[in-house]
């Protein structure tokens, strides 16, 4: 009995914070338009969403992209087929890996500051603040986050998988010999612009859409103590990965799937 | 004042990069940089089997790619595979009478349309339809009549 009228609490507590995010959302959203003429509070988000985060991005795509020449070239020589290297490496790059774990990394630097910053505006009493001197929070400072957040997505996906492929190049042509012509050819041939590059930018609109709209709702929904706030800043980090990791299943199933 | 200055010219930066990472996934990593080629004439061909041809596959001629394939339906009369192929227009003096097979570039790599040259004086131009064409041949098919030739004891 006891564990039904969990189940029961847990459920409607879960649809009511769903509830929640789906209004903000929806404020957000209506927010938006209103931004272009005031856009140099966007300009400063992104300088705080996107190019803090690029140090980050560039550095892990370098290395991933590394080890998947690594990897890549230990397996495909098994096979005679090393020139396969650079459909290899673009291809799980661009559909994959680029969008994928530049958003999760994404989550974690900047989401996790967007709810922190949000969740002390509001225990400081910030946002309230502000709504005693009618400016509306949600304009103020949660729209230009989230168009910030999902501007700078898809600029540091592909970021991260040019540099992906710089790295499995320098790898793979520096180190493992892979005959460069071949590498960048065989990549072109197979990789397709449409298919593969643009269907990853897609991906990661998505993913920074719903990475920023989680961050910025735990801090705006966050109990305003110093608790709360970090427990908020951690439900980002976990709740972003679900939903990235589930999307990506879900988005891939839709676009690659014949 | 300098401090926001400062923060604008890294967002542009940061802008600037992302635009050209993704030029350079356009450009480099990606097939649309031979995409401003495309400019061409069609011609069609008609095969009884294309195997594994899928639009986009390279059509070549002596080795060189001289354009790739736009389209592939079915003719609803004659069961045959209607393929199109763009044929870029530097490549203008192909004879009428060349032909078209499908090949299978190594074993089992992807499969592309080789044309050869005919001998007659007019060529190919928009519209027009090679006659000369040879179905590709599918690997389990030349297994099976090997088998089958086996088995029969010849």
């Amino acid at each position: 009995m006891m564990t039904i009228r969990r189940l029961g609490r847990w459920g409607l507590s879960t649809m009511e914070r769903l509830g929640r995010a789906s209004l903000l959302l929806g404020q957000v959203l209506v927010g938006t338009p209103a931004l272009f003429l005031r856009f140099s509070l966007v300009v400063q988000q992104l300088f705080y969403v996107g190019v803090l985060s690029v140090l980050i991005i560039v550095i892990s795509g370098l290395f991933v992209g590394m080890v998947l020449g690594l990897q890549g070239y230990n397996t495909l020589v098994d096979f005679g087929a090393e020139e396969s290297l650079g459909v290899l490496v673009s291809l799980s790059l661009v559909r994959e890996l680029g969008p994928v774990v530049s958003a999760l990394l994404f989550a974690g630097r900047a989401g996790s500051a967007l709810t922190a910053e949000v969740g002390l505006m509001k225990s400081t009493e910030q946002l309230s603040g502000m709504e005693m001197m009618a400016v509306d929070p949600v304009r103020r400072v949660i729209a230009p986050r989230f168009l910030a957040g999902v501007v700078s997505m898809p600029l540091l996906a592909a970021i991260f998988s040019a540099v992906g492929v710089l790295g499995a190049f320098l790898v793979g042509h520096g180190l493992l010999g892979v005959d460069d012509g071949a590498f960048w050819s065989q990549m072109q041939a197979k990789t397709d612009w449409y298919d593969d590059v643009l269907n990853g930018v897609i991906k990661s609109i998505v993913f920074g859409f719903v990475v920023t709209w989680i961050a910025l709702f735990e801090g705006y929904d966050a109990v305003p103590t110093s608790e709360g706030v970090g427990r908020a800043t951690t439900r980002t980090v976990v709740h972003s990965a679900f939903a990235i990791l589930g999307l990506d299943f879900v988005l891939t199933a839709l676009m690659f799937g014949e | 004042m300098m401090q926001n200055k400062q923060a604008e010219i890294l967002v542009g930066l940061f802008v600037a990069a992302g635009l050209a990472a993704l030029f350079m996934l356009a450009m480099k990593v990606s097939n649309l940089g031979d995409l401003a080629d495309q400019q061409g004439y069609q011609v069609t061909a008609n095969f009884q089997n294309i195997g594994g041809l899928k639009v986009r596959s390279p059509v070549s001629m002596a080795g060189v790619r001289v354009g790739r394939v736009a389209n592939i339906k079915l003719d609803p009369n004659t069961y045959d595979a209607v393929v199109t192929l763009n044929i870029y227009s530097q490549y203008d003096t192909i004879p009428l009478d060349s032909s078209a097979s499908i090949f299978t570039a190594g074993l089992l790599g992807e499969q592309y349309i080789g044309l050869e040259a005919g001998a007659d004086d007019f060529y190919l131009a928009d519209g027009d339809e090679i006659m000369l064409t040879q179905p590709a041949v599918v690997l389990e098919q030349i297994i099976g009549q090997f088998l089958y030739s086996q088995a029969e004891g010849n």
